[in-house]
């Protein structure tokens, strides 16, 4: 066994540790903590499968940003937690752990059915990838073979979005979400949203840049400009925005529709829903992306914020 | 000299990650919340720092260099932050145990 792989065994085992650890932990905010070192785990995980571009996301998305919206469900749940605590449900927990176990067996009995090499499209996609203009092979697969799924991906934040903010009472609707307003008297958060969010948006407007050519994108890139969004306002710099504001929806909707109406375009020229004009894919790509990516970030930095809480003032 | 510098390497990523070990150590074994984030800092500023010390000779030019001296700057940034953003919650009593 060379080093490599016992290193890949290693990593492996400390997955299913930290899973089962979530999934045994006592509180919610435990099996949250443990969630997030999952995925992060989970990270490395892709790295030594050389997938970059799944590893920034993982960090970014899975564990990050769903990481903060579980933390974010937990303080919530406080209250209503110690009441429900005394119910039993075991048998309910009997069935989930059947029916997950039989998902594992499922999923594990696929893997090991696979002919060995495993049926690959990563040599079409590579060759294909002159026409679409791109040097990164995911981004070819998402914003050109496979646009459609990127295109409902899209389009599922703005949805999750009203689905939080229908949990709004209708007093406040088109309010402020609550995040705390006072700026931050000792000043620790100050120092850091000032000094770390001219970095942070640098980067992620790298990464979104880079994604034509290397690892990176609108999602990865979008997730870092959200966090550094969220952090203003955690310091108390900035304020959030009322969801009423025509501007806000404006920028939430743009990527989609933009998206959308190229798709749509396709209809015309190439003849088909989300084909691109030959020679046109790669600047199509670049518009798509730099559409999208406000509205990413828009879309997660409200979803983190939470529904509106304060009046609408005027 | 590749051969001085391959020694310095594992000798420099061999003490960050003792220091990121005796780090995980005192974590879990300090009595309270301010002697477990000092055992913490150990781990995240001179663990990292020498880990990123051994690596910068790996580096393939100034550039690649640099982004690991500003991933070591941007973590002792963010894990000062949070030690005191802990630490002060924890005086207010919210945390200690």
């Amino acid at each position: 066994m060379t080093l490599a792989s016992a290193l890949e065994i290693f990593l492996a085992m400390l997955v299913l540790a930290s899973a089962i650890w979530t999934i045994t932990a006592r509180g919610t905010f435990a099996a949250v903590v443990g969630f997030v070192t999952y995925g992060l785990l989970l990270t490395l995980v892709w790295m030594s499968l050389s997938s970059v571009d799944i590893a920034l996301t993982e960090a970014a998305i899975g564990s990050g940003v769903t990481g903060i919206l579980l933390l974010g469900a937990t303080a919530r749940l406080e209250v209503t937690e110690k009441c429900t605590a005394a119910r039993s449900d075991t048998p309910l927990h009997v069935v989930a752990a059947i029916v997950c176990a039989l998902v594992t067996i499922g999923l594990a009995a696929v893997v090991l059915a696979l002919p060995v090499p495993a049926p690959t499209l990563a040599a079409a996609a590579v060759a294909n990838m002159p026409a679409v203009g791109l040097g990164n092979p995911v981004a070819a697969v998402l914003l050109a073979y496979r646009a459609l799924d990127t295109l409902l991906e899209s389009a599922v934040l703005p949805l999750a979005l009203i689905g939080v903010w229908s949990l709004a009472s209708d007093q406040v609707w088109g309010g402020r979400p609550g995040f705390q307003q006072q700026l931050d008297r000792e000043g620790l958060l100050v120092f850091l949203a000032r000094l770390l969010t001219p970095f942070g948006l640098l980067t992620g407007i790298y990464i979104v840049w880079v994604g034509a050519d290397a690892p990176g994108g609108k999602f990865q890139g979008g997730t870092i400009l959200a966090a550094m969004w969220i952090l203003t306002m955690m310091a108390g710099i900035t304020d959030c925005p009322p969801i009423g504001r025509l501007w806000l929806r404006i920028v939430l909707i743009t990527g989609p529709i933009v998206f959308l109406a190229i798709g749509l375009a396709g209809f015309v020229v190439p003849g088909t829903f989300l084909a691109y004009p030959a020679g046109l894919a790669k600047p199509l790509i670049l518009i798509i992306e730099a559409a999208l990516t406000p509205s990413i970030a828009a879309s997660l930095g409200l979803l983190l914020a939470g529904p509106p809480e304060r009046m609408p003032e005027g | 000299m590749s051969y001085l510098l391959d020694i310095f390497t594992i000798a420099a990523v061999s003490v960050g990650a003792f220091f990121f070990l005796a780090g995980t150590v005192g974590l879990l074994r300090f009595p309270d919340t301010l002697t477990r984030l000092h055992a913490l800092t150990k781990a995240d500023n001179l663990g990292l720092g020498l880990v990123v010390l051994g690596l910068l000779p790996r580096a393939q030019g100034p550039l690649e260099a640099l982004k690991l001296v500003t991933v070591w700057l941007l973590v002792l940034l963010a894990s000062g932050t949070v030690s005191q953003l802990i630490g002060r919650a924890a005086r207010r009593g919210s945390l200690l145990e």
